[in-house]
């Protein structure tokens, strides 16, 4: 499923063609001889999207909203006072909102012009989403795009798609799934997934969770 | 720039497919391409005129690379362009002269926006050949004040060196039969944030 992308914008190169390859270290090392940043900067950069952001954020944001109505305005009013709320850094230069789903209305993120996306809580984001199919029918045929990322939209659910064309980075807050009752703040933050707060999954409670 | 970048509603481009557990880099040159952008970003470019120069890429160039080739031709352009290495420097791999001094931030004024939440508005049919974010699906489109996002610098200046030219800047909500026609649901909607030079009163239309 993951490798016949053809030649289109998804398609990845697990070993990369070497001319990229040293194209990237000549230019690195040519900013590094003039002082412009240094390899242990890269180097970090690396390893803080590699371990320290990533959905793991955004879904104790998301946990913490629907155990707390107070905490869920806040992050509705002003996600980035939100987000250090609860101990993280904002690194960002833009500026993140929230948006919640509705019993009747679903939400949705895209950025058909680039690939806008709300690292600072979601980390970096899939192939998928940056792909010239996403950036195309996002906007046109959502629901068709759902249903080839897994989900099936009840039809009376209207959708509301955000394109992200401006410094503001959308995250969607799910709603909080039945069967979730009496649940901690850890076991909550297990079922947001990435996909939950992108707004192309909806949490799950799986089948055994919750019968202790 | 009406360009193969501007992918709203576009046909031909096959489903959407998710790979499973993917990396967050899929070699270690993506995460060093990452790193030179976030490292350089904000203090010699700003990144609608990075945006820019990608969307300059030749279009059979754009649709075939991979998302981190697009970023390194990218930062290579831009650099260049912007006097931080020169084309010999990188050929040389040996520094001939110092880069210019990095950029300061700035703030937004304080302005008064020209509309309110609720307002109808209608969008321009704007076709600048350079850089707008202003998505061709959206010109000419009935829609609706959702929200003010605040003073943004317009990146149809700020990517080719003019402005600072900060502008309100809102949510602007559409919906999808405006957009797409009678087939879209009409429950459906469609948000984009739009400055306020892209918008003008329904009334006045």
């Amino acid at each position: 499923m993951s490798h016949d992308h053809g030649h289109q914008e998804g398609a990845h190169h697990p070993d990369a063609p070497s001319e990229i390859e040293a194209r990237t270290l000549a230019l690195e090392s040519l900013l590094v001889e003039k002082g412009i940043l240094t390899s242990e900067d890269v180097d970090r950069v690396i390893s803080t999207y590699e371990h320290d952001i990533g959905p793991m954020i955004g879904a104790h944001l998301v946990a913490r909203a629907w155990l707390d109505p107070g905490y869920r305005e806040r992050l509705l009013r002003d996600a980035p006072a939100a987000v250090r709320e609860l101990g993280y850094e904002y690194r960002a230069d833009t500026r993140l909102v929230v948006i919640a789903n509705q019993p009747d209305v679903h939400n949705m993120v895209v950025c058909t012009l680039c690939s806008c996306y709300p690292w600072m809580v979601l980390g970096l984001p899939p192939t998928w989403y940056k792909s010239a199919p996403y950036r195309s029918r996002a906007v046109s045929e959502p629901r068709a795009v759902l249903a080839e990322l897994g989900l099936q939209l009840p039809d009376d659910i209207a959708i509301t798609v955000w394109d992200s064309s401006a410094e503001l980075r959308y995250m969607v807050l799910p709603e909080r799934p039945d069967g979730t009752d009496g649940w901690t703040e850890k076991q909550l933050t297990a079922i947001v997934s990435r996909d939950c707060m992108i707004g192309v999954a909806r949490p799950e409670v799986p089948a055994l969770a919750g019968k202790h | 720039m009406n360009g193969v970048h501007d992918m709203g509603g576009m046909h031909g481009f096959g489903p959407v497919i998710a790979e499973r557990s993917e990396p967050v880099f899929h070699a270690r040159w993506e995460g060093v391409v990452r790193g030179m952008v976030d490292g350089t970003a904000g203090r010699y470019f700003n990144f609608d005129e990075f945006r820019r120069v990608m969307e300059r890429m030749p279009a059979e160039d754009y649709l075939r690379a991979s998302y981190y080739e697009k970023w390194l031709y990218a930062i290579e352009t831009i650099l260049k362009e912007k006097g931080v290495v020169t084309a010999g420097e990188l050929a040389t791999g040996r520094p001939s002269r110092p880069p210019p001094p990095p950029a300061r931030k700035q703030s937004p004024p304080q302005q008064t926006p020209r509309f309110n939440t609720g307002d109808r508005v209608v969008t321009r049919n704007l076709n600048p050949k350079g850089h707008t974010r202003l998505p061709r699906y959206a010109r000419g489109k009935r829609g609706v004040i959702r929200s003010l996002r605040g003073s943004f610098m317009l990146p149809d200046a700020n990517a080719h060196g003019r402005g600072p030219e900060w502008q309100p800047c809102y949510a602007v909500e559409f919906d999808a039969s405006e957009l797409w026609g009678a087939e879209a649901r009409p429950e459906d909607r469609v948000c984009i944030d739009l400055w306020e030079s892209y918008l003008d009163p329904e009334a006045s239309a």
